[in-house]
């Protein structure tokens, strides 16, 4: 454990899936890092690879999809390189997972209490019922009423929100070192999403776990993150301090998403989108993925960027960024 | 869960009655047993005698009521051609069917779900390919054909296992069972395995279209991403999944096991109820065949409470919607 460095790094990550229409880049050159007590947001629309990155760093990457190139260091061991057997030791463990739809989550069959004792024994060497007082206690940390009751419900007896504090229990259970949040506030309300943003900050703050949340919505990451990487067809395009990028945002995609927030717009007024459509993963355009959309598009952008540092602390992937003017 | 046992059990009696009805009658509109119950030289008076004896000279409806009275104490009638109680007959060939049929059940569980899940989980590897082909193999073939097949081949060319009979059998409380014996076995394998062809065929299909479906699952996935063993993964979250279509049609074959035994019982001359069912038929003996029919109706009827109860077992959201009806 006592490794240097972030808790993650991952660098020049490639998973594509080899399916019968062509290559998809699901994620193409992506390279991050998250330490101990830091939450990241990654940030972009949906297909844009972030469900697939968090995945990748689990070894669950199913086929036709494979990682192809890259390292993901975690602790300082190449998850890369290691065995089944060794991942499914860290799965769950070590790093957690909570998905997007708390309604598919947990299996319709089986109680609570198996599903959340399963995942202690699965790791931990102890008896039944210190797992079943670990479960216990999961639950009320995530602020479920009288869990020894609800231990021995089924699923469908919960709310979605009541359910996503669960798979919220089952990742925090073995104490990680680090979770990935796939936009798992996306499928409910927004008084629940609030509670369940406000557990998950609080257990990582207590327990310094270092936390990645995969969302479309900024407004949610806004709140909990320390870092953002924004994602655009399989590629980081801007990376930096959340203040720094929600305060003036450089690469053209993080503008656009940022306009298309109503909340930063008077009422009655026209909210600006992003023209176009996101391109299809199996055809992207050559150079920049983003110039179809892009109003400051032009011939330059027919050569692929490469993410570089365009004002300190802040890197992107554009040639006409906007480093000048107002924010 | 009570509440749900009695409704069920009323359904089920309705069922059973009018069952009856409707057999009562058939069987009364297919010719004349009156033929076959003198001798051809008797005259008028005779046969007068006889039919009034057997109280076929009474409006249908009074046959009926007859019938149904005596069904409750458990009399079915007299078999025309045994002269015995027709309940008696088919109750004494029942362990037989019986037998057979489990036999079957279980090799149908044993092999399909395996089988089924291994196809579901590898689905392009050969192995799997070569079960679901084998599968088609097993849908598509008569069964009468496979188990002369399968008699020329283990019994008249290999010499491997007898081809008739149930061979020795051992008495265990009160009912004659082959299992318990070598030899009973060796009887038993051929004709079982002929009657579970089909049913193997049907378990590996659903047991597979249920694997490939539950395995994209996010609950699968999230299982695997808590780091449990993938034979847990498989053996507890998948099979739990998909066990509710498989029980059903399980639990709804294993009537049709019984009830369609009759080819195979013929074929490996396997001394049961369906053998006993084609010589009534043939000799219009018909107490024997209406009471074969409502043994049968309520074979069927007991299977599928218990696959109703098995449900609400495995399917928790099953019980739920019971309570709240």
């Amino acid at each position: 454990m006592a490794g240097t460095g972030p808790t993650l790094r991952v660098e020049g990550l490639r998973t594509h899936f080899f399916t019968n229409d062509g290559i998809v880049k699901a994620v193409d050159d992506v390279s991050f890092a998250v330490d101990r007590g830091q939450t990241l947001g990654l940030v972009g629309e949906s297909g844009c690879g972030k469900t697939v990155t968090g995945f990748s760093v689990l070894g669950l990457v199913d086929p036709p999809g494979r990682v192809t190139d890259g390292r993901i260091l975690f602790n300082g061991e190449d998850l890369l390189t290691a065995g089944e057997e060794r991942l499914r030791s860290l799965r769950g463990n070590r790093i957690a997972m909570i998905f997007q739809d708390p309604m598919m989550t947990l299996n319709p069959v089986l109680r609570i209490e198996t599903q959340m004792v399963e995942t202690v024994l699965a790791h931990q060497d102890v008896d039944r019922d210190t797992a079943r007082q670990m479960a216990r206690d999961a639950m009320g940390k995530v602020g479920i009423p009288s869990p020894d009751e609800r231990l021995h419900a089924y699923p469908h007896q919960f709310s979605g929100g009541m359910r996503q504090r669960v798979a919220i229990a089952i990742a925090f259970i073995n104490k990680p070192d680090l979770i990935i949040a796939d936009e798992p506030t996306t499928a409910l309300d927004v008084t629940i999403q609030g509670q369940i943003l406000f557990e998950a900050q609080k257990l990582c703050r207590e327990t310094g776990t270092a936390l990645i949340w995969i969302t479309h919505d900024l407004a949610v990451v806004a709140g909990l993150a320390n870092h953002i990487c924004v994602m655009y067809a399989g590629r980081i395009v801007e990376e930096g301090r959340l203040d720094d990028v929600l305060d003036w945002p450089i690469h053209p995609y993080t503008r656009g998403l940022l306009n298309s927030v109503p909340s930063q717009k008077k009422s009655g007024e026209r909210l600006e989108q992003i023209p176009g459509m996101t391109p299809s993963p199996l055809n992207l355009p050559p150079g920049c993925a983003f110039k179809t959309r892009c109003p400051r598009a032009d011939h330059v952008c027919d050569a692929e960027p490469e993410l570089r540092e365009a004002v300190p602390g802040r890197r992107i992937r554009c040639f006409h960024p906007h480093t000048q003017g107002t924010p | 869960m009570s509440v749900f046992v009695i409704r069920r059990l009323l359904q089920s009696a309705l069922v059973v009655l009018v069952m009856s009805l409707l057999v009562f009658v058939g069987v009364n509109v297919v010719g004349d047993p009156v033929e076959m119950l003198v001798n051809p030289e008797a005259d008028q008076a005779e046969i007068a005698r006889v039919v009034q004896s057997f109280g076929l000279d009474r409006p249908l409806y009074e046959q009926y009521g007859l019938f149904l009275l005596n069904a409750f104490k458990g009399n079915l009638g007299l078999s025309f051609v045994y002269g015995e109680p027709a309940l008696k007959l088919i109750v004494q060939r029942i362990p037989a069917t019986l037998e057979l049929a489990l036999a079957a059940l279980l090799m149908a569980i044993m092999l399909g779900i395996p089988l089924g899940v291994f196809a579901g989980l590898r689905p392009d590897s050969k192995v799997s390919k070569t079960i679901m082909a084998g599968s088609i193999l097993g849908f598509s073939l008569p069964t009468f054909w496979v188990g002369i097949m399968m008699i020329m081949v283990f019994a008249v060319m290999l010499g491997w296992l007898p081809s008739t009979g149930r061979g020795a059998t051992v008495n265990v409380l009160g009912i004659d069972v082959s299992f318990l014996t070598w030899d009973g076995l060796a009887h038993l394998l051929m004709p079982a395995l002929n009657l579970a062809l089909f049913k193997i065929s049907l378990v590996i299909r659903l047991s597979r279209a249920g694997t490939r479906e539950t395995v994209l699952q996010d609950y699968i996935k999230f299982a695997r991403a808590k780091g449990i063993s993938n034979a847990r993964v498989v053996l507890v979250h998948l099979l739990k999944n998909i066990l509710i279509p498989v029980v059903t049609v399980i639990g709804l074959e294993f009537g049709g096991l019984i009830a369609f035994s009759v080819v195979t019982e013929t074929v490996f001359a396997w001394p049961g109820m369906g053998k006993l069912i084609i010589d009534s038929i043939h000799s219009l003996d018909r107490p024997v065949v209406v009471a074969y029919l409502m043994i049968i109706v309520l074979v069927f009827v007991i299977i599928n409470l218990v696959v109703d109860i098995l449900y609400s077992i495995l399917d928790p959201r099953v019980r739920l919607r019971d309570v709240k009806a």
